[in-house]
């Protein structure tokens, strides 16, 4: 029984999940309440995670579960990141009528996925975590049900998550089939010599996690749900199973799949070139911001991809960098959009920004510098973030993939540069209002100024991260 | 460890931007600002002067060296200067604060940004030329890209937003390769700082491609022929504040890549790539001369002469001789002030008279005498007539090539020639002749404070021209060393080959 202490967390987060559901059962207009709870639960999980992060790794539960550095710091920036996203929609929900008691729990229920995910160490725990946050998020996307391109996000996503879900699940079972065990450790000590099934299996599986991440060829999905959700949900969509999805692509590929590098490396090198020329000349196209920061997204999953690519321990630790600033580049982002209000109303598309930087000068001067930094442009956090990668890349000698990534790094940065064109240079358009509440404005502030003044001392998140080995 | 003087000199603007960030806002009554910027800027000058009078002249090595840990250990923020960078640093200490005092005229509307944009674009500049660490330089290379672009972009002219794209993504596209040639000099030496790179020296194998990687970028920012389309685009549309800083100093970042690291990280690859350097060179020479021949905008013929002018400063480095390198060093600073002054001349006629077209002008000797006075002098620096900087930089390049090879230097000599020509008629265009225009002749003669801001620049032009010493003693000790670690290379790598 003791080692209930280690998933104090997840006990807490699922216990919160049901007593909100009661409550909201049973008290009547309790949306508001349950939002703000569950923002007081989310910030009391962190802070049990935090608690448990001194301790050393930990297996529990016949080793299908696994407490170490990474589980810990992935967890500490998801659910972190998840306060940031409650924080910055509250408004926005009640504004568009979605605030509801489903809201929040759907939203907990799909962290609470996303840390079974992330800790499992069996194919079959980590299957019951990813479905879990699936499941809520299907529900997320099509929430705005009155809306015909929500329910349309909604169906598409859970149509195409479900044939992904389908394929990793082949992909699983073949893997067991032919290592005779779904525990991470047993599969890596089993599948020494090579055999077809396994390799089969890796490819099933890398398919399932690179849609879940929206990696090219697998992203479809994300341009249509990020512009159909409700922009809240969008934010969530954009950060959390990405956070998630990266922390399990790092479990399979360096524990079960150790020692079958040379079997999987082209594939993720493949992925990671695809997703960041893609994602870059895609975006050139779009209208709608949200559109367009879902084809941003693809190609910095492209990056983050990259550092796995290089099967060493700087390669991982470039990767979660790359994930921890660019989750502070989106929050800031769509804080911004949040901002982008008029009469009860959001505006989404590139041209309502145009000529923002008179009357908004601070709101325009804050995307400037998120813009800016997720083209990775110096001295801004997003420049590090890539830099790490590109270290990393090229100690492998992996040239080709540093300079084509690079070379995508200029393509992206055109329609960033559109946006800021749009913001400073086009006529003044639109007005919109300037009071907004307090969590939006302290998340943009704390994030833009991250992103400003990560140059001074770079070396935090760095020391960090630099714990996590897995080679 | 003193006082870190390099810090606060790079520094100092961005910390006096914040200040301009907290006064009243730009309506009507903006001139604490501008005199905040000014106060800032003409400290951070007299800081420098102050850098360059404890300056040993007579060292080797670099001075006021501060080294930190800055990126998790493996990478110092480390800068320091040698006689050769501190000549850039005093060059953009004393450009920013005159184009502060020109603001006024040419930016109506944002002056608080605008100010803004230029301190924070001061900050990167003294960085380019103080850093000692290839990141740190990246890091402050790449960062100017931003304020030049939005300075463009905002307060340009009617093709600002295609120029401003223009400018930024040609800059970017060529330092991209310049970072993983950098991340590559990591991996195979163990360090990005230069001190110790020049004593470990590259291995000669890979010099060849990093080599070429930097070359793309500070080809690119020099700009050489093919890839100075940018130039005259950005020039034409950018105000001309934007328009000095970028000529004076932005240009010169890649001349100064070029002798600190090209030269002393690669020199193996440099002797190779000798020719390649002289071609490019020659033709931006001779083709971009022909070409401002034919302008019939002022500010693009004074772009396409920029780029004939540092033809110049790159064929002077690759001559690897003590002359040439001196030289290329003393016509960029040359070029910094003469061109700023150019650039601030045809601001001068295009604000009263709201064209850059050359035959709308014509005969304003009898209507500005003085503004004819003062852009003689600087058509003459550009030209290179004894007395001016202009003449010594030309001069010594010239004997650095002929000593290497005498076609180049006869082929670059023509070139001399036709920046005679395209500079003489501009300058007869404009100022002599008859007025053909009735309304040229309500144009007042200069005010004070063009005044102020033309014989800043007409004082160091025409002394330096007369007397150079001052600026010839602090490079020369720096470029011998330069050279000294140059042929030591060189004699190594074919004592290994044998």
């Amino acid at each position: 029984m003791e080692n209930f202490q280690y998933i104090l967390p997840e006990i807490f987060i699922s216990v919160s999940i049901m007593l909100f559901l009661l409550v909201g059962v049973f008290k009547k207009n309790s949306a508001s309440l349950i939002y703000n709870l569950s923002n007081i639960s989310l910030i009391i999980l962190l802070a049990l995670i935090i608690n448990l992060s001194s301790l050393d790794t930990i297996y529990l539960f016949n080793n299908s579960y696994l407490i170490d550095n990474l589980s810990n710091y992935m967890k500490i920036i998801l659910v972190g990141s998840g306060i940031f996203v409650m924080l910055t929609g509250s408004k926005y929900i009640q504004v568009i009528n979605l605030n509801k008691i489903e809201y929040p729990i759907l939203i907990l229920s799909s962290i609470l996925g996303m840390m079974i995910m992330i800790s499992s160490n069996d194919l079959i725990v980590f299957y019951m975590g990813l479905e879990l946050q699936s499941l809520a998020l299907y529900v997320l996307a099509s929430f705005n049900r009155d809306n015909l391109l929500s329910t349309e996000s909604g169906l598409k996503y859970f149509v195409l998550s479900a044939l992904s879900s389908g394929l990793l699940l082949y992909g699983c079972s073949l893997t067991y089939g032919f290592s005779e065990s779904t525990n991470f450790d047993q599969i890596l000590i089993n599948s020494t010599e090579f055999n077809y099934g396994t390799t089969f299996g890796i490819v099933f599986i890398l398919v399932g996690l690179a849609f879940k991440i929206s990696a090219v060829p697998f992203h479809m999905w994300a341009p249509d749900v990020y512009q159909g959700s409700p922009t809240s949900v969008t934010l969530f969509f954009a950060i959390l199973p990405k956070i998630a999805a990266l922390s399990v692509f790092i479990k399979f590929l360096y524990t079960p799949f150790a020692n079958m590098n040379d079997q999987w490396q082209t594939i993720i090198v493949f992925i990671s070139i695809a997703s960041m020329m893609f994602g870059a000349v895609a975006a050139i196209g779009q209208k709608n911001l949200k559109r367009l920061i879902a084809y941003s997204s693809i190609s910095h999953m492209g990056y983050a991809l990259a550092g796995l690519a290089t099967v060493s321990n700087q390669g991982i630790q470039s990767s979660i960098t790359y994930i921890s600033i660019y989750l502070v580049m989106n929050l800031a982002f769509f804080s911004c959009l949040f901002m982008l209000k008029r009469n009860d109303k959001y505006y989404e598309n590139i041209e309502d920004l145009s000529g923002l930087s008179k009357k908004h000068p601070i709101l325009s001067f804050s995307l400037l510098i998120v813009l800016f930094s997720l083209a990775g442009i110096p001295p801004l956090a997003g420049f590090f973030a890539k830099f790490y990668v590109f270290l990393a890349v090229i100690e492998q000698s992996m040239y080709f993939l540093a300079i084509v990534g690079l070379l995508a790094t200029v393509v992206a940065a055109f329609y960033y540069l559109r946006i800021i064109k749009i913001i400073y240079f086009d006529p003044e358009k639109e007005e919109y209002e300037t009071s907004h509440n307090l969590g939006l404005k302290i998340t943009l502030a704390i994030s833009t100024i991250f992103i400003l003044a990560y140059f001074i001392y770079p070396s935090g998140i760095t020391e960090i991260v630099s714990k996590i080995t897995m080679i | 460890m003193n006082f870190p003087i390099l810090s606060s000199l790079i520094l100092l603007p961005t910390i006096g931007a914040l200040f301009i960030l907290f006064t009243k806002s730009s309506s009507g009554k903006y001139q604490s600002s501008k005199y905040l910027a000014l106060f800032i800027s003409l400290a951070n000058f007299l800081l420098s002067l102050y850098l360059w009078y404890v300056f040993d002249k007579n060292s080797i090595d670099f001075q006021f060296v501060e080294n930190r840990e800055w990126l998790s250990g493996f990478i110092n923020y480390k800068v320091g200067i040698d006689g050769i960078s501190i000549l850039f640093v005093i060059l953009t200490t004393f450009i920013t604060p005159i184009c502060i005092i020109s603001v006024n005229a040419t930016i109506k509307n944002r002056l608080k940004d605008f100010l803004i944009a230029i301190l924070i674009m001061e900050t990167f500049m003294i960085g380019v030329f103080c850093s000692l660490d290839l990141v740190v330089f990246y890091l402050f290379f790449e960062a100017g890209l931003i304020p030049m672009f939005l300075i463009i972009g905002i307060w340009g002219g009617e093709r600002r937003v295609y120029s401003a794209f223009k400018f930024f993504l040609y800059t970017l596209l060529g330092s991209v390769l310049m970072l993983v040639a950098i991340i590559s000099i990591y991996w195979i030496t163990g360090t990005t700082d230069v001190e110790k790179l020049y004593e470990l020296g590259i291995k000669a194998e890979y010099q060849n491609l990093l080599w070429l990687a930097f070359f793309s970028s500070f080809a690119v920012k020099t700009p050489m022929w093919p890839v100075h389309t940018w130039l005259p685009d950005a020039h034409v549309e950018a105000p001309t504040v934007g328009s000095v800083l970028l000529a004076a100093i932005l240009l010169k970042m890649a001349g100064y890549g070029f002798i600190r690291f090209s030269i002393g990280l690669f020199p193996i690859a440099s002797e190779n790539f000798t020719i390649l350097v002289y071609i490019l060179s020659l033709i931006a020479i001779i083709y971009t001369s022909l070409v401002a021949l034919m302008q019939e905008d002022m500010k693009k013929l004074i772009a396409y002469s920029s780029v004939a002018h540092m033809g110049f400063v790159t064929l002077g480095i690759f001559t690897m001789t003590q002359q040439g390198i001196e030289g290329s060093i003393f016509q960029m600073i040359s070029h910094g002030l003469v061109s700023a002054a150019l650039f601030l001349s045809v601001g001068v006629v295009y604000e009263r008279h709201h064209t850059r077209l050359i035959n709308k002008y014509g005969g304003l000797v009898s209507i500005m005498p003085r503004y004819a006075i003062v852009f003689m002098v600087f058509t003459l620096g550009a030209l290179g007539l004894p007395g001016t900087t202009g003449f010594i930089g030309e001069f010594l390049i010239l004997m650095g090539a002929f000593e290497k090879n005498i076609l180049v230097a006869m082929i670059a000599s023509l070139g001399v020639i036709l920046g005679a020509a395209y500079m003489l008629w501009l300058f007869k265009r404009v100022v002599f002749g008859e007025i053909n225009n009735q309304e040229l002749k309500t144009m007042k003669d200069l005010k004070t404070f063009e005044i102020i801001t033309l014989s800043a620049l007409v004082i160091p032009i025409l002394f330096f021209g007369f007397y150079p010493e001052p600026l010839m003693n602090s490079i020369e000790a720096s470029v011998e060393n330069t050279l000294n670690m140059y042929n030591f290379d060189l004699i190594n790598s074919l004592a290994s080959k044998d």
